[in-house]
């Protein structure tokens, strides 16, 4: 019963995270209609930005978020404007150019982070890194109950601005029918861009809240790229809160797998989930709960 | 002169081997014949049927562990993998598609990608049967590179003309159909889930085939090797797209530029810095020259993003407009 109540919480603390992770995705995948596979690279980036920072001036990992989010921010709206927009008017055979064109950049991420940082392994040991506090017999790492606390809040934050602000209505009309917005007045490139941007200062925040307990990289991000993709599937297609959702089921199937299963089939639990939601809850969660 | 470009070609590489004696220049035909044949495996699937793969290495990595297999653990030979390899690829993809094709577009590209991931983690953890990271190496049947080479190359025309008479037939017309509108081939009475299966099987088969030949060229194979993401699958999907997506000739085009940069890349703009190092005897020119031998991956991500974004539908299928922009007044005699 310790075992499994141990699993539970472990699941379910890393679940946030992973919603974090998938709700950058699944902006940009309602939005733009293409999915981003280039998320867990610019993942790595923002760690590394994280990485940076606490290294050579001994910034908390925490309070470095206000770096890393506006950095991967810029990152990611250039990336939308001078490499995918362009792509809108390039006449090709191949519908899915944009998806390969993030491939491409991630891959360009990747071995650009190698060529700096190399190959080894990096970690930022914080004084919290390894602390834990008890309650009854299970151990929760303070670590990662802040990181929960800190996903829920983004996500919250990101619910209201959907919701109450202009650009989040424009950014939800055009995810709508971009059509439709183009037509109400809605400057789609320029939401595009923002939305890319947003997307990947969550992913980033999600990468910096992930750090004190990780180590680092230059290959980090093509599994969290995978991961992200099975909790878009699971969440349902564009949708945020969804996302979330998605991500605790993710984390809550990728503890119980590795404590009842083996630690080696990460992966495959992941997949096996994919395959599962295809077949029996094609539209995922989304269809459920109808938001 | 169009026509007989093809017989042209295929005389040039029939008198190859017998004219350029160099191991290495036959190594390296022998991968671009590897190439042109998962290359056109790759093309009947993304570029004609238009469901973009990320995963052939899965196809790939079984083709070859079929072949390395049968010798590894039934003591025969490696060859009997040409014959089932293809086959076990098509077990592998029928299932695979069956699920993943009630996806459209990007999805199905994200599942493939993920089929490849597993492939990698079955055969590293299935120990008793692959052998994991220890990889599985078996005794070259042939010293002289000829053999491989006619092999390679009878293979390559083999798909080349495989994937030609398909496209020709009814089936061909209803891969296009798909990837142009599916919504329109559906109510046209095509069956877009049946011919998806049908085109996944034919890529999965050539590119299984290749992988035989693979096992039985190099000898040995590890799971990094054989199921790499990058160095199977994208270089696929590379060499379907710079050589032109949906041609017949695009990936014998692209399977030559690409292991040309592949091979550009891993020797160091083919010792150039080096050269360059000895002659200045500066130390700085001897760590680029490491570097850029480790930067072939970052080669190919800068590749694929200038080749989508300038030559979206390859060197073959861009043709007239590459001619035009760097020959202007030529266009019209090209043309015709």
């Amino acid at each position: 019963m310790e075992v499994f109540l141990q699993t539970l919480v472990a699941g379910l603390l890393k679940g946030g995270l992973y919603g974090l992770i998938g709700m950058g995705m699944s902006l940009i995948m309602g939005v733009m209609g293409i999915i981003n596979l280039a998320h867990g690279q610019l993942m790595m980036v923002g760690m590394y930005v994280t990485f940076i920072l606490f290294h050579y001036l001994g910034i908390d990992p925490y309070l470095s978020l206000f770096v890393s989010m506006p950095a991967l921010f810029v990152l990611g709206a250039a990336i939308q404007k001078y490499t995918l927009n362009p792509l809108m008017e390039v006449d090709s055979i191949l519908p899915e150019n944009q998806v390969l064109m993030t491939v491409g950049i991630g891959m360009v991420l990747t071995e650009i982070i190698r060529f700096i940082f190399g190959s080894d392994y990096k970690s930022v040991q914080t004084s919290y890194s390894n602390a834990t506090f008890f309650i009854g017999e299970i151990s929760f790492s303070i670590a990662l109950v802040i990181a929960f606390f800190m996903a829920i809040g983004f996500t919250l934050l990101m619910a209201w601005f959907l919701l109450k602000t202009d650009i989040g209505r424009s950014i939800r009309a055009t995810a709508q029918d971009k059509d439709a917005a183009l037509l109400m007045g809605v400057n789609s490139k320029r939401i595009t861009i923002i939305t890319f941007g947003l997307g990947s200062s969550l992913v980033a925040a999600a990468g910096t809240l992930l750090i004190p307990i990780y180590y680092l990289f230059p290959d980090i991000g093509g599994p969290f790229t995978r991961k992200a993709f099975v909790i878009t599937i699971l969440g349902g297609l564009g949708s945020t809160v969804g996302a979330i959702f998605g991500g605790i089921t993710l984390g809550l199937a990728e503890a119980f797998g590795a404590t009842y299963i083996g630690m080696a089939y990460d992966d495959m639990i992941g997949l096996i989930i994919f395959i599962m939601v295809l077949l029996f809850l094609p539209g995922g969660f989304k269809r459920l709960t109808k938001i | 002169m169009k026509k007989f470009m093809p017989l042209a070609l295929l005389i040039v590489l029939l008198v190859f081997p017998i004219a350029v004696q160099n191991a290495y220049y036959q190594h390296l035909m022998i991968l671009v014949l590897m190439w042109v044949v998962i290359g056109s495996g790759w093309n009947v699937i993304a570029g004609y049927t238009g469901q973009v793969s990320f995963g052939d290495a899965a196809f790939f990595g079984t083709g070859a562990y079929t072949a390395g297999l049968l010798a590894h653990h039934f003591q025969i030979s490696a060859w009997w993998g040409m014959a089932f390899g293809g086959f076990m690829a098509m077990a592998v993809a029928f299932p695979f598609g069956w699920i993943c094709f009630r996806l459209r577009g990007a999805y199905f590209a994200l599942a493939s990608l993920a089929l490849n991931e597993v492939c990698r983690h079955i055969a590293t953890v299935a120990e008793p049967l692959t052998e994991g990271m220890v990889g599985i190496l078996i005794m070259p049947t042939f010293l002289s590179k000829l053999p491989y080479y006619y092999i390679a190359l009878a293979l390559a025309v083999f798909s080349v003309v495989c994937v030609q008479v398909v496209m020709r037939s009814r089936w061909g017309y209803y891969f296009l159909s798909i990837r142009e509108d599916q919504d329109a081939a559906e109510s046209m009475g095509i069956d877009s889930h049946r011919y998806k299966m049908v085109s996944l099987n034919i890529a999965a088969f050539l590119t299984g085939m290749a992988g035989a030949l693979f096992m039985n060229y190099m000898g040995f194979i590890d799971p990094e090797v054989v199921f790499s993401l990058h160095d199977i699958s994208i270089m696929a999907i590379l060499v379907g797209i710079v050589g032109g997506v949906g041609t017949i000739y695009g990936p014998v085009v692209g399977a030559f530029v690409m292991v040309g940069v592949h091979e550009f890349f891993r020797t160091g703009f083919f010792g150039l810095f080096k050269g360059l190092a000895a002659l200045t005897g500066s130390d700085y020119l001897i760590v680029v020259a490491k570097y850029v031998s480790h930067a072939h991956v970052l080669g190919f991500g800068i590749l694929v993003v200038l080749v989508i974004l300038l030559l979206p539908n390859g060197i073959v299928g861009d043709w007239n407009k590459l001619v035009g922009r760097f020959f202007p007044g030529n266009k019209k005699e090209t043309a015709s």
